[in-house]
C-alpha cells in the first residue's frame, strides 16, 4: 500500500491506495468524486477524461500513484461548489443550451475535453471541435448537438474576452 | 478490469531503474503507460513490479546534436509533437506525430515507450525503422545501441536486451533539401492502422537524390524498411515508383484479421508506399527539377 | 392540429435533465455505495460448449476478502430460472451455467468480496473441470435435424418456427411480371451503451424487503426478480430514482439481477455487480439480432411491387431471451411504407452457443427496413428504372390514410410523398446527383443512399401472443400521478427509469401545455416499484406517446377538479367557465385564482361541491391505443402510431483503400407532433450514429471455436465525431389521430433507416461494377477486395 496525496479540484486529497489502482477508481471510491465515469477501462471512450495540469488525459490509463505533483481537474472542479453550487460554467451552460447530452454518461469527459480545446483555442472550427472530442465516444447524442455546443461556448466565451478586453481599454 | 497487485517504484536515476528490472524477472518499465496500462486492466500484462521513469531528468530531453536529434525516452508524444526542433529536422517524425493515438494518449504517451512497446502498427517504430533511428539501451551500467531497421523481429517483440530500459532515441537530422510522406489508413482515425507507409528522400545540391527511405507498417508482424535504392539518379516519374514499391512489397507478408484481409493490407500498404514516395517527391520537385 | 397554437409543446425549451449531467451529477448505479457493500465478479467459461463435472473454489474462499463463490448448481436449486417468452419450457436458464456452459464467455460462477479486485484476484484461483462438447455457431446449421443441440433436453435449436401468409400471395405472384430473390445478412451487433449494466440490492430481514438499484430498461422487472427469487412482489422494491447511461433496448439485466438478489439475501449485506466492459461484450446483455433474409419479391413492369416472400432467420445465441420477439414486432411494418398487396413471412429462430441476443433498439425493425430497402433497390436495378421513382411509385399516399397492412396493422397517419418533396428540395437533389458524378469522373466511387422506412410506436405486446398462443396478454399501460400541494405547487411521479430520452422533461412540459402552467415550475419525482402504478418502460418507442398520454390525462382530471370547485365558488355552471393559466374566469368578469383554489381544495371542505374529496391528486393508467384485442386469424394491429423517416446521403471512397466518407446527410423526420424538439432531434441524429456503426463498423464477431474476437472497444468499433457527419434534419408533421397532442414515437428515429440508406449508398457506388455487398457491416477491405476482384 502506498500513500498517496493527490491535488483535484484544487484541494490535497491523501489517501493510501495499492499501486495497481488506476487514478480513475482513485478518484471515485478515495476520493468520492463519481463525475468522473468508467466506461471500458482500457483507454478507448474517453468517459474518464479528467485534466492533469489543463490537458485532456484518460484517467483510466493512468495509476494514482503516478498523479502525485500534478493538478487534477475533474467535473466537479467546473462550475459552481459549496455557495454557489447550481451555477454553472460557459461550456456547461452551452451543452444545456444546445441538448448536447442525453444520458450524461460520457458528458463530463466531453466538456473537460471542451474545457482543454477552448483553454488553447478561443476559436475552433468544426473540424477542430470534432477533431478534439474524437477520442470521446457517445452513443447517444450523434455529436452533433455536442459540436454546437462547444462552437456555441467558443463563441460567448470570445465575447467575454471581448467585454473583458473593452472594459479595460475604456478605463 | 482491476490489475494484478504489483509493487511501484519511482528511481531517480537510470541506473537505479535498471537495478530494479535486474532484481526482479518479473519487473517491467512504466512510461507513459497508454499501452501498458490496457494491457495491465485486461490482466494480459502481469508484472510483479512497476518501474516509473517518468522522474528521471535526463530521460525528457530533447537535444540537438550537429548531427542528430536526440529525443529522451520519456518525452511525451505531444511535447515531441509541438517540437521546432523535431518539426525542422524529422520532418517525416513530425507527419507521423499526428496519426499517433488521440490527443488525450499523446499527452502521456512517450515516444520510448512507443517504440519499446513495437506494436505492429506504431507509427513511430514505423518512422524509426524506416530512418535506421539509432535506439539507446542503458544494461547494466553501459549503452547499447541498436538500429532501428532491425531492431522489431515481431509483434511486440524486439531485440531489446531484457533488463535493459531505453533510455533515448537518435535521429538523423534531416538534410537541408527533404521531401517526406506519410500515409495510413485505418478503420476509424486513430484506430490501429490498417496500413501504413513513410517515405523520406533526401537530396544534396549537386549530387541529387542520395538516398530513399521507405517502410511500410500495420501489414505484418513489424514495421519493415523496404529496397527501393535503385530509385537513387532516376527522375522518380510516378511509373518507377509505382514499379519499384510493387518489386519492393512482392516479399512482404501481410496478416489477416478481423477488420482486414491479407490481399486488402498488401494492396493498400502498396498504395500508401506509392502515395508517400510521391508526396516525398512532390515536395522536392523543384530541386529535382534543376 | 397546429403546432403553432402550443404554448410550451414544440417550443425550444431546455431539457431539465442536463443540468446536473453536466454537473457530473448523475446518479448512475456505480456512484451509488451502501456501507458494508460487497461486490462481484463472474467467471467466464472458455468454451462455446462443455459439460461441468465440478467447480474447485477452496483455494478462492481462502483468499483474504473474499466472502463467498457462488455456482450454478447452488442457484439452480435456490431459484426459478428466468422467464422464456415462448413455450420453451425446456430451454432453462439461470444467471450461471447449470451443468453445461452453452457459450464463451456464459458466466460459471460468481465471486463475492470485499473489493472488486479483490474478487478478480480469487477468479484466477477457482479451478473448473470441464469437458469441451461439440457446438454450433451457425444459424443455418443449426436448422439441421443433425445439428448438436444447445439444449439437449429442448431436442433441437429451433426455438420459434412460424409462418405467416397474409393476403393472396400465389395469385399475386402468378400475375406479376417479373419476381428476384436475393439474401442479405445484418450481423450481429448492438448499441452498446457507455456504462455497462449494474445493480446493488439490500436485503433487510427485519422488513422482509429487497431493495434494488439498477441500471434498467426493462418491462415487468419486478415482476421478473420477484418470480425468479420466490418472493412475494410487494417484498422487492426497485428504486427508479436512478439514472442509466444509455440503453437503447439492451439494458434488461434480469440474469445479474437474479443473482445479486440472491447473494443479497444469502449474506445479508448489500452486494453489488458492475459488470467491466468485458463481461458486457461477452455475456451481458450485449448483443442484438443476427439475422439472414432471404427474398423473394414479386413486381410488374412499371415497377408495382405486388407481393413478398421473406424467410428471416435469427442466431438467438444459448438461450431463448428476448431473440424471437424480434423477428415478430416488424410484422407491424411487414411492407414497409409501400403498397404492398400480400406477404408470407417465415420466421425462424434458433440456438446456437454464441451469446444470446436481447432487446436492441427497433426490437428487430432496423434489420427488417434493411431488407425491405434492399429489396426496392433491387427492383429497380432489375427494371433500370429510378430507386426514388420506384419508391414513390409504390409509397401508401396521404389519401389512403388510415391504411390496413396485410398483416392486420393500421398505419394511423402519414404523408411520406411530402417529406420526401422537402428533403429532395432540401438537399438540392440535382446537385447532390452532380456531385456524385463529379466525384466518379474525378476516379472515386460514389453513390447516393435512399431509404423510406417506418418506426412503430406506442409499444405493445401483441407479437407475444401472436408467436405464443398461451399467452393471452393485450394490456400494455403507462402511468403518471400528479399532485398540486398545499402551497400550490405542481409535483408528477413517473414510474419507470430512464436513459437519456428526457421523461422529466416530456411530462413537465405535457402538464404544463394542459394546466397552462410553467412546465420548468413542476417537479417530477421517480418514486420505487411498490409506490408506483403499472407502467411497462421506455421501450418500443411509446413514452412520447404513453406516458405523455397518462401525465395529459391526469393532468385533465385535475382541471376538471378545478373547474368543478370554481363553479360551486362561483356559483356558475362549468360551460360558462374557462381555464385560463390556472386561473378559472367566469363570463362576467370574476375570478378563481390559483392560490385561492388551492386553499378551498386543501383546507376550506366546508366550500367545496358535496362528495368531493379534499386535495388535489389525480392519476392515470392508460391503455396504449388501439391496443384491446388478441390476435385472430394471425393477424392483430400492433403499435398504434407510425412515425416516417426518408434517408438520403452522399458517400465516396477511393477504390483501393474502401473507405466510405458520407459528404451529406439529409434524414426527413415526420414523428407527428413533436414534443420537447432538441430531444427528438437529438436521439435522430444518435439513432443515425448507431446505424452508421451496424452499416459500417459494429460486429460481434466468432472465430471458429466460438470465441468473440470482438471483445473490447479495440474491437468493436463504434462511430467518433469523425465517422458521423453533419446532419441536416427535415421536418415535417402529419398527427396521430390516436394521441393526444398527435404525437408519435421517436426513440428509433435515426437507426431504423440508416444502415438500409448507407448500405444503399455503398451499393450504389460499386453498382456499376455489378458488386452487390450483402452483409453488414460493410468494412472497407471487403469493399477494396470487391473492386480489385472486378477490375483486375
Amino acid at each position: 500500500m502506498n500513500d498517496v496525496t493527490l491535488t483535484i479540484n484544487g484541494k490535497p486529497v491523501s489517501g493510501v491506495t495499492e499501486p495497481r489502482v488506476t487514478l480513475l477508481d482513485y478518484l471515485r471510491d478515495v476520493a468520492g468524486l463519481k463525475g468522473t465515469h468508467a466506461g471500458c477501462e482500457h483507454g478507448v471512450c474517453g468517459a474518464c477524461t479528467v485534466l492533469i495540469d489543463g490537458i485532456a488525459v484518460r484517467s483510466c490509463l493512468m495509476l494514482a500513484v503516478q498523479a502525485e505533483g500534478v493538478d487534477i481537474t475533474t467535473i466537479e472542479g467546473i462550475g459552481g461548489s459549496g455557495a454557489h453550487a447550481g451555477e454553472l460554467g460557459v461550456i456547461q451552460d452551452a451543452f444545456c443550451e444546445t441538448h448536447g447530452l442525453q444520458c450524461g454518461y460520457c458528458t463530463p469527459g466531453m466538456i473537460l475535453t471542451a474545457e482543454a480545446l477552448l483553454s488553447v483555442n478561443i476559436d475552433p472550427t468544426e473540424h477542430e471541435v470534432r477533431e478534439a472530442i474524437s477520442g470521446n465516444i457517445c452513443r447517444c447524442t450523434g455529436y452533433v448537438q455536442i459540436v454546437e455546443a462547444i462552437l456555441l461556448a467558443a463563441k460567448r466565451l470570445g465575447q467575454r474576452n471581448d467585454a473583458a478586453t473593452s472594459d479595460t481599454t475604456v478605463a | 478490469m482491476k490489475p494484478v497487485r504489483f509493487d511501484y517504484k519511482r528511481p531517480a536515476t537510470i541506473d537505479e531503474a535498471c537495478g530494479l528490472l535486474a532484481s526482479d524477472d518479473n519487473a517491467r518499465i512504466l512510461a507513459g503507460g497508454q499501452s501498458l496500462i490496457p494491457m495491465l486492466s485486461m490482466r494480459l500484462s502481469r508484472p510483479s513490479l512497476l518501474i516509473d521513469i517518468a522522474h528521471i531528468p535526463e530521460l525528457t530531453a530533447l537535444v540537438e546534436t550537429e548531427t542528430h536529434i536526440e529525443i529522451g525516452a520519456m518525452v511525451r508524444q505531444a511535447v515531441a509533437q509541438k517540437s521546432e526542433l523535431v518539426k525542422m529536422h524529422i520532418p517525416l517524425l513530425a507527419k507521423a506525430l499526428g496519426y499517433v493515438g488521440h490527443p488525450p494518449t499523446r499527452a502521456r504517451g512517450t515516444v520510448g515507450g512507443s517504440v519499446a512497446h513495437a506494436d505492429p502498427s506504431a507509427e513511430i517504430a514505423l518512422v524509426a525503422a524506416t530512418l535506421g533511428a539509432e535506439i539507446t539501451y542503458r544494461v547494466e551500467g553501459a549503452d547499447e545501441v541498436f538500429d532501428a531497421s532491425d531492431f522489431f523481429i515481431g509483434p511486440m517483440l524486439t531485440i531489446a536486451p531484457p533488463t535493459g530500459c531505453l533510455t533515448r532515441l537518435s535521429f538523423a537530422k534531416a538534410p537541408v533539401v527533404c521531401g517526406t510522406g506519410f500515409h495510413e489508413v485505418a478503420p476509424r482515425k486513430s484506430d490501429y492502422a490498417l496500413a501504413s507507409a513513410a517515405a523520406q528522400i533526401n537530396f544534396t545540391a549537386g549530387s541529387g537524390v542520395t538516398s530513399i527511405h521507405l517502410g511500410v507498417g500495420s501489414v505484418g508482424d513489424f514495421p519493415e524498411r523496404l529496397d527501393v535504392d535503385l530509385l537513387c539518379g532516376t527522375p522518380l516519374d510516378d511509373a518507377a515508383i509505382t514499379d519499384a514499391v510493387h518489386a519492393a512489397m512482392q516479399m512482404v507478408e501481410t496478416v489477416e484479421d478481423l477488420h482486414a484481409t491479407a490481399a486488402y493490407r498488401k494492396r493498400v500498404a502498396t498504395e500508401l508506399a506509392i502515395r508517400a514516395l510521391r508526396d516525398a517527391r512532390d515536395e522536392i520537385s523543384k530541386d529535382l527539377n534543376q | 392540429m397546429s403546432e403553432q397554437k402550443y404554448k410550451f409543446l414544440s417550443t425550444p425549451r431546455r431539457p431539465v435533465e442536463d443540468r446536473r449531467f453536466v454537473a457530473g451529477r448523475g446518479k448512475f448505479i456505480a456512484d451509488l455505495d451502501r456501507p458494508n457493500m460487497l461486490h462481484v465478479a463472474p467467471l467466464a467459461s472458455h468454451y462455446a460448449a462443455a459439460v461441468i463435472n465440478g467447480i474447485d473454489a477452496s483455494a478462492a474462499l481462502a483468499m483474504p476478502g473474499v466472502v463467498d463463490v457462488i455456482t450454478g448448481a447452488e442457484l439452480a436449486a435456490a431459484v426459478e430460472p428466468l422467464m422464456n417468452g415462448l413455450n420453451t419450457p425446456n430451454v432453462r436458464r439461470f444467471p450461471l451455467a447449470v451443468d453445461r456452459v452453452r457459450y464463451a464467455g456464459e458466466w460459471v460462477c460468481a465471486v463475492v468480496a470485499e473489493s472488486r479486485a479483490l474478487a478478480e484476484d480469487a477468479l484466477e484461483k477457482i479451478i473448473v473441470d470441464a469437458t469441451p462438447q461439440p457446438f454450433i455457431l451457425d444459424a443455418e446449421a443449426a436448422l439441421l435435424e443433425t445439428s448438436a443441440p444447445v439444449h439437449p433436453e429442448h431436442g433441437s435449436n429451433l426455438l420459434l418456427d412460424r409462418k405467416f401468409v397474409w393476403g393472396p400471395v400465389d395469385d399475386d405472384f402468378e400475375a406479376a411480371a417479373h419476381s428476384l430473390s436475393f439474401s442479405v445478412t445484418w450481423g450481429r451487433n448492438s448499441t452498446v451503451p457507455i456504462e455497462t449494466f449494474g445493480v446493488l440490492a439490500e436485503w433487510n430481514g427485519w422488513d422482509q424487503m429487497l431493495d434494488i438499484w439498477a441500471s434498467i430498461q426493462m418491462p415487468k422487472y419486478a415482476d421478473q426478480i420477484a418470480r425468479s427469487l420466490n418472493l412475494p412482489s410487494n417484498a422487492i422494491r426497485v428504486h427508479y430514482d436512478v439514472d442509466v447511461g444509455g440503453s437503447y433496448g439492451v439494458k434488461r439485466g434480469i440474469k445479474h439481477s437474479v443473482l445479486v438478489g440472491y447473494i443479497a439475501r444469502k449474506l445479508g449485506c448489500p452486494v453489488r455487480l458492475i459488470e467491466d466492459r468485458l463481461e458486457n461484450m461477452r455475456a451481458g446483455d450485449a448483443h442484438g439480432p443476427e439475422r439472414k433474409f432471404d427474398i423473394t419479391i414479386a413486381f410488374d413492369q412499371d415497377g408495382t411491387v405486388r407481393s413478398m416472400k421473406m424467410r428471416a432467420l435469427d442466431n438467438a445465441g444459448a438461450y431463448a431471451g428476448r431473440a424471437p420477439f424480434q423477428l415478430g414486432k416488424p410484422i407491424s411494418a411487414i411492407v414497409g411504407p409501400y403498397q404492398i398487396n400480400s406477404v408470407a413471412y417465415h420466421a425462424l429462430s434458433v440456438t446456437t452457443n454464441k451469446t444470446v441476443q436481447e432487446a436492441v433498439r427497433g426490437f428487430g425493425q432496423a434489420p427488417t427496413n434493411y431488407a425491405i430497402e434492399t429489396a426496392m433497390d433491387r427492383v429497380a436495378e432489375y427494371l433500370g428504372m429510378d430507386r426514388l421513382a420506384l419508391r414513390q411509385k409504390n409509397l401508401i399516399r396521404e389519401d389512403q390514410f388510415p391504411y390496413l397492412i396485410p398483416s392486420g396493422s393500421y398505419y394511423d397517419s402519414g404523408d411520406y410523398h411530402a417529406v420526401i418533396d422537402k428533403v429532395l428540395a432540401a438537399a438540392d437533389y440535382p446537385a447532390m446527383l452532380a456531385e456524385r458524378d463529379r466525384l466518379r469522373d474525378a476516379g472515386m466511387m460514389a453513390g447516393i443512399g435512399i431509404a423510406a422506412c417506418l418506426e412503430p410506436s406506442g409499444g405493445n405486446s401483441s407479437f407475444e401472443p401472436l408467436l405464443n398462443e398461451s399467452n393471452q396478454t393485450s394490456t400494455w399501460m403507462e402511468s403518471c400521478q400528479v399532485n398540486i400541494d398545499a402551497l400550490g405547487k405542481v409535483t408528477a411521479r413517473i414510474h419507470t427509469t430512464s436513459s437519456g430520452q428526457g421523461h422529466e422533461t416530456l411530462v413537465s412540459t405535457v402538464l404544463g401545455e394542459v394546466m397552462q402552467i410553467d412546465p420548468e415550475l413542476i417537479r417530477i419525482t421517480r418514486p420505487n416499484s411498490l409506490e408506483s402504478l403499472p407502467g411497462n418502460s421506455p421501450v418500443g418507442s411509446r413514452m412520447a406517446i404513453m406516458l405523455g398520454g397518462a401525465a395529459a390525462r391526469a393532468g385533465e382530471k385535475l382541471k376538471a377538479k378545478i373547474m368543478a370547485i370554481a363553479a360551486h365558488r362561483l356559483g356558475v355552471a362549468i360551460d360558462q367557465l374557462r381555464y385560463e393559466g390556472g386561473d378559472v374566469l367566469a363570463h362576467d368578469g370574476r375570478c378563481l385564482g390559483w392560490d385561492e383554489m388551492v386553499e378551498l381544495a386543501h383546507r376550506q371542505y366546508h366550500n367545496l361541491p358535496d362528495g368531493m374529496d379534499p386535495g388535489l391528486a389525480s392519476f392515470d393508467i392508460m391503455q396504449v391505443p388501439t391496443g384491446d384485442a388478441l390476435p385472430v386469424n394471425d393477424k392483430v394491429q400492433m403499435y398504434p402510431c407510425y412515425s416516417f423517416e426518408f434517408h438520403l446521403l452522399l458517400v465516396s471512397f477511393d477504390p483501393i483503400i474502401g473507405r466510405p466518407d458520407i459528404h451529406s446527410y439529409f434524414i426527413g423526420h415526420d414523428c407527428g407532433t413533436v414534443i420537447n424538439p432538441a430531444i427528438v432531434s437529438g436521439m435522430t441524429y444518435g439513432g443515425i450514429a448507431h446505424g452508421i456503426g451496424a452499416a459500417l463498423f459494429e460486429e460481434f464477431a466468432y472465430d471458429a471455436n466460438g470465441q468473440l474476437l470482438t471483445q473490447s472497444f479495440l474491437d468493436y468499433l463504434m462511430p467518433s465525431s469523425h465517422e458521423v457527419p453533419a446532419i441536416q434534419i427535415v421536418k415535417h408533421c402529419t398527427p396521430s389521430p390516436h394521441t393526444v397532442f398527435g404525437q408519435k414515437g421517436s426513440g428509433e428515429s435515426g437507426y431504423l433507416g440508416a444502415p438500409a440508406a448507407v448500405s444503399g449508398a455503398i451499393n450504389d457506388a460499386v453498382s456499376g461494377l455489378g458488386i452487390h455487398f450483402e452483409k453488414l457491416p460493410i468494412r472497407m477491405s471487403a469493399i477494396s477486395d470487391a473492386i480489385a476482384a472486378k477490375t483486375s
